[in-house]
């Protein structure tokens, strides 16, 4: 008896194949096996009613950290599955910064092995650039990308030596792999805990101007035109960012970047009163800055939301401001940020914001999903467009609680997420 | 009768969301406390039966010893921890440190660190009255006080005055207490000192800038000299110590031309030839010493009014009534 499952009378938004209509989904075993209006069921399918509900692609987030190994009293890659699942996202991109660092085969297997024993989300590990993460010599790129590995960075820090990063874009090439950036310039930045300026002024804390990253984009964006190289740009968080950026495109350079939701909604004024919840690298900055990320999601230079979901003990948040540790929580509140912030006030439409969590994740990265056409992985996210909530992060699957978002009433929920054509979350 | 001075609230953090009301009373409310530092017999018991905890996370000498006299001349009994030799050097959290002095039922701490907010943090998370005695870059704000009283002393007033502070503004807590208390009570107020060592965006903190100290004296009617860590240069900030006291150094060269009521103040502790040469910080127009005779004073008043005393019943309270 074959696994069916048909997801009835939704409103199916599936930017790959130009779709946006109310339509049945049917997942034969695991896969699509058709889209379209009235579907007659066959009678061993499981029939999920999806009146009122939006039917999508599964949701991507190429930006996680899950900390294991290493400090799984943050996360482990089975919370942090959970945490993606009922966040509504059916795969995630692990990123290598743990103890010890995902810099060889082994280390990439193990997070492979954990991420299918979980057996939520699917769980793809992103390799290191340079061994340890120390900046000097190619990791063993090749093989990590033979035992899973689906790109590679550095992420946490940036890589200091611009010639270290030409050869990792250009070897890189053989893989047929992003070569993933957070673009951060040390020497401006080193000493800096939020952005600088009037805040930073006023607090007395030391700021990471905008130069520190934007210098870093611009040599990331040069070098991969020089070497033609797929660089993808994490977290671009400033105003001259997202213009290089698009300028880089118009040119031709293979340049994918992400925005994450709390650059999409909050500024460097969240940090007041010395809140170390809105503590994160790169930091909050200008509303003229969160300007500019919401029309390079708009006009698709910032071509991927992907959370930075970057889990701490609160106990290390419970601290002066400068020993606080950098980033927040982000699987869990995504959506519901997206849809009632950057939806909600009519800076893209659904079928973009489905394309930019969704499809795009699945192409910049080269993963299965990010549509429905027939014979796609069944990865599903179902959500209500209409559910308003309060962000209680008590609640979380996640093992963290780091997030300036709690209290936010949010308007827009998951409902049910698929994953393989099987139903591993649902409200 | 005019309407009561209002209320600190149960902490002092910092300066920049005080009234200029409230700064003033303040300021009054040390006027009658400066006499007890002359008697022979210097102590009142206006803090009789009040437990205080001096917690000091950073070396201090000029403000512990000054908070202490502070204390112990309102009879309250105090405590000294610093970061040497204490729990907090054997690894123990700030919220940990604060939650055993709550368990101890202590009346007030007064915290120096070396993170911007920690006076902050503390104050967010016990319910005793939290001073700062200088958090980080942020704010150090009784001596933002000392200076404010010792200019009204000497020139009456501050609305209308131009004062310049000359230095590393950057990592200046002091800097920051002066701007926002000077600017609530209505001075002009200038930085000047090296870029490396000024903050981003002073005109949003409402500040004129000076890139070199002559023109900053040539303006001011108030000249306040920081101190300049020997750590930025080695930082690379300035190149030399040399170098700067030849372009920022305040001398008496520079002082020539000056008014006679020029003041000129120091936080210290001073590095003589770096920063101020010898013969300003002992001439004529230096203020300095009196800024630590009215650091007492500052104290007294700061803890007296988070107490829960009054500004008009501290002449009366100094004489031994209940406050």
């Amino acid at each position: 008896m074959s696994r069916k499952m048909l997801l009835s009378g939704g409103r199916v938004v599936d930017p790959s194949q130009s779709l946006d209509a109310e339509l049945d989904v049917l997942l034969v075993e695991g896969a699509v096996a058709s889209v379209g209006a009235s579907l007659t069921s066959a009678e061993d399918a499981e029939v999920v009613d999806c009146s009122g509900l939006v039917v999508t692609p599964g949701l991507i987030d190429v930006h996680v950290h899950f900390r294991e190994p290493g400090e799984e009293h943050k996360e482990t890659i089975a919370t942090g599955a959970a945490s993606a699942v009922a966040g509504g996202f059916t795969a995630v991109c692990t990123m290598p910064n743990t103890d010890p660092p995902i810099d060889d085969p082994a280390a990439v297997g193990f997070i492979v092995a954990a991420g299918r024993a979980a057996g939520l989300s699917r769980v793809y590990p992103v390799g290191c650039i340079s061994v340890g993460r120390g900046g000097e010599r190619l990791a063993l790129v090749g093989e990590m990308v033979e035992a899973g590995a689906v790109a590679i960075t550095d992420d946490g820090s940036p890589v200091m030596n611009s010639g270290l990063m030409r050869l990792a874009l250009e070897y890189a090439q053989a893989f047929d792999i992003p070569v993933a950036d957070h673009p951060e310039d040390l020497g401006v930045s080193a000493t800096g805990h939020m952005n600088e300026g009037i805040i930073s002024a006023r607090l007395g804390i030391a700021g990471k101007p905008n130069a520190s990253e934007d210098i870093h984009i611009v040599r990331d964006l040069l070098l991969a035109e020089l070497t033609g190289g797929h660089i993808h740009l994490q977290h671009v968080s400033t105003r001259f960012g997202v213009e290089a950026i698009r300028q880089a495109k118009a040119r031709g350079v293979r340049v994918t970047a992400e925005a994450s939701p709390h650059h999409l909604i909050l500024t460097h004024q969240a940090v007041e009163g010395f809140r170390t919840e809105a503590k994160m690298n790169p930091p909050l900055r200008t509303q003229e800055d969160v300007d500019a990320v919401r029309a390079g999601v708009a006009d698709g230079t910032l071509d991927t939301i992907a959370t930075d979901h970057a889990p701490h003990h609160y106990d290390e948040k419970e601290a002066a401001f400068a020993d606080a540790p950098n980033g927040i929580v982000g699987l869990e509140t995504s959506l519901g940020l997206v849809l009632t912030h950057v939806v909600g006030e009519g800076v893209i439409d659904l079928s973009t914001m489905v394309e930019r969590m969704s499809c795009q994740p699945a192409r910049a990265f080269r993963l299965p999903g990010g549509t429905l056409v027939e014979g796609a992985v069944g990865d599903v996210t179902i959500f209500d467009p209409n559910e308003t909530w309060t962000v209680e992060a008590a609640r979380f699957a996640s093992k963290s609680r780091n997030t300036p978002f709690e209290g936010w009433e949010l308007t827009g929920r998951p409902r049910r997420t698929i994953v393989d054509g099987r139903t591993v979350w649902s409200a | 009768m005019t309407d009561p001075a209002p209320s600190l609230g149960k902490d002092l953090v910092g300066l920049e969301n005080l009234t200029a009301g409230q700064i003033l009373a303040i300021l009054d409310t040390a006027e009658p406390f400066k006499e007890i530092s002359e008697r022979r017999i210097k102590k009142v018991p206006v803090l009789r039966g009040k437990t205080i905890v001096n917690l000091f996370f950073e070396a201090s000498t000029r403000t512990r010893i000054s908070f202490e006299f502070a204390e112990k001349r309102l009879s309250a009994d105090t405590v000294n921890i610093s970061s040497t030799g204490s729990s907090v050097a054997k690894g123990e959290t700030l919220v940990d440190t604060a939650r055993n002095l709550e368990a101890m039922r202590i009346d007030m701490v007064v915290i120096r660190h070396g993170a911007s907010g920690a006076a902050h943090f503390l104050a967010d998370r016990i319910p005793s009255n939290v001073v700062n005695a200088g958090d980080g870059w942020h704010e150090h704000p009784t001596q933002g006080l000392l200076d404010l009283l010792t200019i009204r002393d000497h020139r009456g007033g501050i609305d209308g005055l131009k004062v310049c502070i000359v230095g590393d503004i950057l990592h200046s807590r002091v800097a920051r207490s002066n701007i926002y208390g000077l600017r609530a009570l209505g001075a002009e107020v200038a930085i000047c000192g090296p870029k490396t060592l000024l903050p981003p965006a002073p005109e949003e903190l409402g500040c004129i800038v000076f890139p070199r100290v002559e023109e900053a004296i040539e303006w001011a009617d108030v000249v306040n000299v920081l101190r300049l860590q020997l750590e930025r240069m080695e930082a690379g900030y300035v190149p030399s110590l040399r170098e700067y006291n030849r372009i920022w150094g305040v001398s008496k060269r520079r002082l020539q031309a000056a008014p006679k009521d020029l003041l000129i103040l120091h936080p210290g502790p001073m590095n003589r030839g770096v920063e101020i040469d010898s013969d300003v910080a002992d001439g004529e127009h230096s203020v300095i010493l009196n800024q630590v005779t009215n650091g007492v004073a500052v104290r007294m008043a700061v803890l007296y009014l988070l107490a829960g005393g009054q500004p008009e019943k501290a002449e009366a309270a100094k004489q031994g009534a209940e406050a």
